[in-house]
């Protein structure tokens, strides 16, 4: 049980890394609180698992610490963290029965027989393992496998933390739900902070009370799934988060206003002039396709033609084409009862859901301008 | 359309071709020549089973059996912990890699008759290293005169000529183990035994199965290597199975009851391999 803290932390696989794409891990500062459930999202290959295997200790970090509870672990091997984790793909003894796999990082640690059989029983049942208990674990199935792999992390109870790391990737989808909630259950139960690293978005908001969004080596946003969804900080959170993804447009910063190629929008004042404030940079304008508006076009200062239909059972996104030059696409959410509208049509962004980003990065809306 | 025919047959033929010279024709022709008693190839008698009661109640194939199964057992006591002891200290990466596989290969290179005749001199007390250090530390060693010295040596020279093959095999079984495992071991807080227990041992028993079974053929048909140090003495000291044969087929041309033994000897490598086999695999459909 503890807090785990991330100062200034960097790794980079390389010696002596001399520019940013050299590190897997960018420089960053960050707080896993004691008992919290966090869910770590990002794309393959942006760092996760290496931010993972440095937390447990497996991977020495080339740079900054690891803090449990304010006092600092990296010097310690992962024996001495005493912290859990739960690999990617099954890893069992083979030739153990599955009731000694449970109990072997108990046996490791000296513990009571009485003891280790109740905490063995225990998981066993959470994780619906318990007919299973006397077989030998070689014979299992991969789920069955993994199943076994998840119980020797929950095990222990007296653990900093238990990490997994995309620990349902073997999983039949409807498995995966129920297992889901059973951590969720078990992490209600036991109280202890769990840091879980999946690239499913469902996976991460359905485990997480806080996500935190990977993307090239940083965390780029920390925040519930709701804040991801409503104010991404990064337009990698906008795109990544929600199906689909935000739409993100180009635009300029004209004599007049905010221009999206010829056409002028209307933002209001206070956000043009919080823009000019800003250094020069990719400037764009970002929109959830929940919020955009189709409306008469008459009533609209951009307009476009349906392109394309899909049909998702409960909702449809639809494909606007714009008639600007460059005629970007803008993805739409109807209802799925909603009509799909024919020939020219004006598309609306609602003020309170524009967001604005240069080079990549929020603009963050003083009070004043909502 | 579909055409029925046997044209699929000579495709295997060459198969039954290639096994019928190698296996079948040669090994029937010691089983027609152990039921006769053939003096000339025109002098012959059928006699049945009578070697096989005259071979299995002599007692010089009795001495040689034993020395035998003793010699294969200790080969194997021998050779295979001390080939995973090797394998596991090995480096993994690095310049150590190849110059390790190169100097354990060295042995293996060595044809069986050149390291009788490395032995021969390594062994001489006089300019043989091993020889000479065994003499100049008080022990009295002579392999051409004492038989247990004889005996040790042979088995020795089996061992620095076949641990290297043990250990080659274990190497690669190590390697192919997920580095996941270890780190999971890491996280389970497992000691440096428990990690051999239940991970590496677990995980090579399919090379030391093959390493097992080739170790115990050849040491079992040992055959040149002590001709060649000691002709099989002093006395009986170091004649195994296959000299007792040599001499039996070549020596003295009893060729009816050379080809009876050779197929007690056959028969006695099948069954014991097939013993290792059957105790090695017998778990693995349980739970």
């Amino acid at each position: 049980m503890a807090e785990i803290r991330l100062e200034q932390l960097a790794h980079s696989y390389h010696g002596a890394p001399s520019n940013p794409a050299d590190y897997a891990l960018r420089p960053m500062d960050h707080v896993w609180e004691q008992g919290g459930a966090y869910a770590l999202l990002g794309p393959s290959g942006c760092g996760k698992s290496t931010l993972l295997n440095i937390i447990s200790g497996l991977l020495v970090p080339s740079e900054g610490r690891v803090l449990y509870d304010g006092k600092s672990v990296n010097d310690l091997t992962p024996q001495q963290r005493n912290i859990a984790q739960v690999f990617q793909f099954p890893v069992v003894y083979d030739t153990m029965t599955v009731h000694d796999n449970l109990a072997f990082p108990l046996r490791n640690q000296g513990q009571t027989r009485e003891r280790i059989d109740a905490r063995v029983r225990e998981v066993a049942e959470a994780l619906e393992i318990e007919p299973l208990l006397n077989r030998k674990a070689q014979n299992l199935t991969a789920d069955e496998k993994q199943k076994v792999s998840m119980g020797r992390g929950l095990v222990r109870d007296d653990v900093a933390a238990i990490l997994f790391d995309e620990p349902l990737t073997v999983i039949d989808p409807q498995l995966k739900w129920r297992l889901r909630r059973k951590l969720k259950e078990i992490h209600q139960r036991f109280n202890v902070t769990m840091v879980y690293v999946t690239h499913d978005q469902l996976e991460a908001s359905t485990f997480a009370d806080k996500i935190a969004v990977m993307y090239n080596g940083q965390i780029v946003q920390f925040g519930t799934p709701r804040e991801l969804f409503e104010n991404p900080q990064h337009t990698f959170v906008g795109y990544f988060i929600g199906s689909p993804g935000m739409n993100l447009l180009d635009i300029a910063l004209g004599a007049s206003g905010i221009e999206l190629e010829d056409r002028a929008l209307a933002v209001p004042d206070a956000v043009v002039a919080r823009l000019r404030q800003h250094e020069k940079g990719r400037l764009q304008l970002g929109i959830r396709p929940e919020f955009v508006q189709l409306v008469a076009s008459a009533d609209a200062v951009l307009h476009g033609y349906v392109d394309l239909v899909q049909d998702q059972g409960t909702f449809k996104i639809v494909d606007v084409r714009l008639d600007t030059p460059s005629a970007p696409v803008i993805k739409v959410r109807l209802e799925e009862e909603a009509p799909v509208p024919d020939g020219r049509i004006g598309v609306h962004f609602p003020e309170a859901w524009q967001r604005f980003y240069i080079d990549d990065h929020l603009v963050e809306a003083a009070d004043e301008d909502l | 359309m579909k055409t029925y025919n046997n044209k699929a047959w000579w495709l295997v033929l060459p198969v039954f071709v290639l096994v019928a010279f190698s296996a079948i024709i040669p090994m029937m022709t010691v089983v027609n020549y152990s039921v006769q008693d053939i003096f000339d190839p025109s002098t012959r008698y059928f006699v049945g089973t009578e070697w096989y009661r005259e071979i299995l109640a002599d007692p010089r194939l009795h001495d040689s059996l034993v020395r035998q199964f003793i010699y294969s057992f200790c080969v194997l006591a021998i050779e295979v912990p001390l080939g995973i002891v090797v394998a596991l200290s090995m480096p993994r990466r690095g310049l150590g890699v190849p110059f390790s596989l190169i100097l354990l290969s060295l042995p293996l290179l060595v044809p069986w008759n050149v390291v009788g005749t490395i032995w021969q001199i390594i062994g001489r007390e006089d300019i043989g290293l091993y020889g000479w250090t065994l003499n100049s530390l008080g022990l009295d060693y002579n392999y051409a005169s004492n038989p247990r010295d004889a005996w040790i040596t042979v088995l020795v020279m089996d061992v620095w000529h076949w641990t290297s093959l043990v250990a080659l095999l274990c190497y690669s079984g190590l390697r192919s183990i997920p580095d996941v495992y270890y780190q999971a071991a890491r996280i389970d807080r497992a000691s440096h035994w428990a990690v051999f227990r239940f991970i590496q041992l677990p995980k090579l028993k399919n090379v030391l199965l093959i390493a097992v079974m080739l170790r115990f053929m050849d040491s079992f048909m040992i055959y040149t290597e002590p001709f060649v140090l000691t002709g099989g003495g002093p006395g009986t000291a170091t004649t195994f199975l296959s000299q007792t044969l040599t001499q039996m087929a070549l020596g003295q041309f009893d060729l009816g009851r050379a080809a009876a033994f050779s197929l007690i000897y056959f028969l006695i490598i099948l069954l014991v391999t097939w013993v290792f086999y059957t105790a090695m695999t017998h778990n693995d459909d349980k739970g």
